[in-house]
């Protein structure tokens, strides 16, 4: 240890400088943007590259001056300061030229951006919904729909379990899509901004609520494709990824149809009665995927921003009442109304969880045909 | 009264204690205090900086909750521009504009007084949200809503120090636009004022035409939350992105307030050690109020991603890569000055050589995010976090680094320990770049901003980048050591400083009297 005590401050810099440099040389991965599987991203990409090439042109001549008159213009040298102060014919050039080379990018630039904001003729739409921390995906003609929520452990997390090589980059359910078709997708948002981007599809889109948003792409390789929610949407802003997977066409058949199936098996379970232990499993899983974020998995909450729900005045009140708020949400917080989110048995089964775990003990179920009820 | 009598009116020195720093009304206090301030809350914004850092060292969750660390990032940005980068502009203005111009004092003595005592209040109460229920400010600095609305208690004092931070900005600003429109010395025209002087002349028009606007549009989140108008709420019939125009119709000129005053440093500084008059002067002052124009013309830049009709983007991108011509007839004017003169390096000119390079680096990856087709794949990315640093760190605060060693030895009558300074300059420097630039390889390759963890495969450039913070962090103390340690002392400068410096403010004793140029000097 003493030897490196006494390291001087100059050996230090020199270790940090090749430690930098390994790292580099370390990482997987470019240092330039990624070309994409689009149309479109290609089209970003040449346009990125084009400007970059201009930008370092125009560093080498500048900084080249910069630094030729740094070395030679020098009193140490002996150098005498000239005193010239002005130059119309200079100032001019260097007004107009870069001029002239901004007209150079805007030409490209502005066909790209043309064919980017055009949504027509598209083969398939998805509407996209951010949430709060998930996102939803409605196939407007094919009748799926779904939510995509982050599916890494909580384990890996806190560093508790070696981290995976798709970390925070993994979903339950994917948006599957397939190749060589214009996919439209529709994009707004329930509670907050979000932002729907990954990057090898070339664009991102702001979700506004209220509003809807278009974006279009066109994906020619199978292959699965990651990004991530792109505007601050609260706390768990980093964990709401967004995973593409691109099939054949007659792949992606089959896929709809087993949604389809998935779906209806979902109706049946609205028609009919669950016993209590049925309901907390079932009801743990919800509650772990959509309420545990904010109110933790130990009920306890967050103090000052989400209540807790051990022991809480809600939980431990009337049943119809706690179904009503998770139902409806309340305005002007974050609990949000997830009437829409869950179907009937998922409902009535967090609401049963919530009632009964924790030692909140009410000994109450509510039954799908209640949830029913109140719709 | 019997005190009046007792001495000349026109000669006496501050009060004693800490009254003197209560109420002074003399431009050299305000201007030191508003330093002193600055410097405090550059540590402060700076901690919070580290916190941020030190999170995002290793991917996963080690030290704060999300929660805490969109707070840090909220504050740090908060603090940095309103409490460090804007106050030392306006101090670097207290102390130099009336001594640039022969004026005795600022125009507005006591409401100078009030500008700067404002912003301690202002601070504190911004600072204090960390300790209430539910958490400070967690929304991004950006305050859009609905998301903001979701904020705790903090809410409404968060806005209420944004309306006090206001308050004393515009104050500031009318003093200076009086001071210079009414102050000169006898002779001194406009286009015989130095850069300083114009760049801040035009800054404070573009303070008192925004941040009226920044406190309307904040004032429109308050009373969404609490008395029920739906302005930005699109359930209430209101809209969103709404709050975000008006939110960059402030935030674009924003940013020129911040960088225009440090284009005047640094045209100050490199006529001096180049010992050569700036070059283009005249142009220099024509490209100043272009940038400032077109500033109100480019908000949307920053929000190309919200959906907003082709013909706008268009617009927008066109009138953002005009900026470019301006800024660049800057650039290739300081360079103009630095050839063929006689150059010396210290401190001072060292970080305004510094902010010459990497502003202008920072100025290409802004010309890389006017262009809107590339723009949606590095908005809301580490690109951006990368480009905003250089313009801001290396930009704005290494221009406020070489004022202050430019400037130090006259307002002290202390030479600063120029070993200490050169070791500051170049120890900054390439902690710097080992801090920012691989946030540019962060942003490209697909790292949102704003998240308190990422995928693995971030993980070597961010190991980088937080060491250079972590060293970056340590060497500004060694800034604090200097300037405390010139202030107490160490070898007496001269009335001239620096060799090849002109201007009035040289032509003053270092330090100057507490009460210089009460008789105007004639300019030639
Ligand atoms: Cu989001």
């Amino acid at each position: 240890m003493s030897a490196r005590t006494n390291l001087r401050v100059p050996q230090v810099l020199t270790g940090l400088a090749l430690l930098s440099v390994a790292g580099i040389a370390a990482a997987e991965y470019g240092l330039n943007l990624r070309p994409g599987v689009t149309t479109i991203a290609q089209e970003a990409y040449s346009l990125h590259m084009l400007i970059l090439w201009v930008c370092v042109a125009i560093g080498i001549v500048v900084f080249g001056a910069m630094f030729y008159s740094i070395l030679n213009h020098r009193k140490s040298k002996g150098a005498v300061a000239a005193q010239f102060h002005e130059s119309t014919a200079v100032e001019i050039a260097w007004t107009i030229i870069p001029f002239l080379i901004l007209i150079g990018m805007a030409i490209p630039a502005t066909k790209a951006l043309i064919a980017m904001e055009d949504t027509s003729n598209s083969d398939l739409t998805i509407k996209v919904t951010g949430y709060q921390w998930k996102w939803q995906y409605e196939y407007l003609n094919e009748g799926v729909n779904f939510f995509s929520t982050l599916s890494t452990p909580k384990e890996e997390i806190f560093n508790r379990a070696d981290k995976n090589p798709d970390y925070l980059l993994e979903v339950d359910n994917p948006v599957v899509v397939p190749v060589g078709k214009k996919v439209r997708l529709s994009i707004t948002a329930n509670d907050v901004i979000h932002a729907w981007w990954v990057p090898d599809l070339g664009m991102k889109k702001d979700a506004i609520p209220g509003f809807i948003n278009e974006m279009w792409f066109n994906i020619d390789t199978p292959g699965t494709y990651r990004g991530q929610c792109a505007e601050l949407c609260g706390k768990d802003h980093g964990f709401m990824p967004i995973v593409v997977v691109a099939k054949e066409q007659a792949e992606y058949d089959t896929w709809v149809a087993d949604q389809l199936k998935m779906a209806d098996a979902a109706a049946a379970d609205s028609n009919r009665d669950f016993t209590m232990a049925e309901l907390m499993a079932r009801g743990e899983k919800v509650y772990t995927s959509n309420c545990a974020a904010c109110h933790q998995a130990n009920g306890e909450g967050v103090p000052g921003a989400f209540p807790a729900l051990k022991g809480g005045v809600i939980t431990t009140g009337p049943a119809a009442e706690h179904l009503a708020l998770v139902m409806n949400g309340k305005a002007g917080t974050a609990m949000a109304a997830f009437a829409g989110q869950l179907n009937d048995a998922d409902l009535a089964a967090v609401v049963t969880y919530e009632r009964n775990a924790w030692g909140n003990n009410k000994g109450d179920v509510v039954q799908p045909a209640a949830v029913k009820a109140a719709r | 009264m019997s005190t009046a009598a007792a001495h000349d009116a026109h000669d006496h020195g501050p009060a004693s204690g800490l009254s003197r720093w209560i109420f002074t009304t003399n431009h050299k206090d305000i201007g030191t205090l508003y330093l002193l301030f600055s410097l405090l809350m550059f540590f402060v914004g700076g901690a919070m900086a580290m916190v941020i850092r030190a999170e995002l060292f290793q991917p996963g969750l080690q030290f704060v909750n999300p929660m805490f660390f969109n707070t840090m990032t909220t504050m740090h940005a908060l603090i940095m521009i309103f409490g460090a980068v804007m106050p030392a502009f306006v101090g670097l203005a207290n102390w130099l504009i009336p001594i640039m111009l022969g004026a005795p004092d600022m125009a507005l003595p006591r409401m100078n007084n009030w500008s700067f005592w404002i912003l301690p209040f202002a601070f504190t109460m911004l600072l204090s949200t960390l300790f209430m229920d539910g958490g400070g400010p967690a929304g991004g600095w950006t305050l859009y809503p609905p998301l903001v609305l979701q904020t705790g208690d903090a809410f409404p004092f968060v806005i209420f120090s944004i309306h006090m931070m206001g308050l004393s900005s515009i104050m500031g600003a009318i003093n200076v636009v009086v001071t210079i429109l009414n102050m000169r010395a006898p002779g001194m025209t406009l286009m015989k004022m130095p850069l300083f002087v114009w760049t801040w002349l035009i800054t404070a028009y573009l303070l008192i035409a925004v941040m009226p606007v920044l406190a309307g549009a904040v004032t429109m989140l308050l009373t969404d939350k609490f008395f029920g108008t739906s302005f930005f709420s699109a359930a209430g019939g209101g809209d969103p992105v709404m709050f975000q125009h008006i939110f960059w119709f402030f935030g674009h000129p924003e940013v020129y307030i911040l960088i225009l005053p440090a284009f005047g440093i640094v045209s100050q500084i490199i006529p001096t050690f180049a010992r050569k008059p700036l070059f283009g002067y005249s142009s220099m002052v024509y490209a100043t109020a272009s940038i400032a124009f077109l500033s109100f013309l480019v908000w949307a830049h920053h929000m190309f991603t919200v959906g907003m009709p082709l013909a706008g983007e268009l617009f927008f991108m066109y009138a953002t890569m005009l900026i470019a011509v301006p800024t660049g007839v800057k650039v290739f004017n300081w360079v103009s000055t630095m050839w063929k003169g006689s150059m010396t390096f210290e401190t001072p000119m060292l970080f305004a050589l510094g902010f010459v390079f990497m502003f202008t680096i920072g100025g290409f990856s802004g010309l890389m995010l006017a262009i809107a087709p590339v723009d949606f794949q590095y908005h809301d990315t580490y690109f951006v976090v990368a480009h905003f640093h250089y313009v801001l760190v290396t930009g704005a605060i290494y221009a406020i680094m070489a004022g202050a060693y430019y400037w130090l030895p006259k307002w002290t009558g202390n030479m600063y320990n120029e070993t200490l300074g050169k070791w500051h300059f170049w120890l900054s420097t390439i902690f710097v770049n080992v801090l920012f630039f691989p946030q540019h390889f962060l942003g490209l390759a697909g790292m949102p901003r704003r998240i308190p963890d990422y995928s693995i495969q971030f993980t070597e450039f961010n190991v980088i980048s937080s060491l250079g913070g972590f060293a970056f962090g340590l060497t500004q103390l060694l800034f604090a050591y200097i300037v405390i340690s010139t202030i107490r002392g160490g070898k007496k400068a001269t009335d001239q400083v620096w060799e090849g410096a002109e201007g009035l403010e040289w032509t003053l004793p270092s330090p100057p009297p507490y009460h210089s140029f009460t008789t105007a000097p004639v300019i030639k």
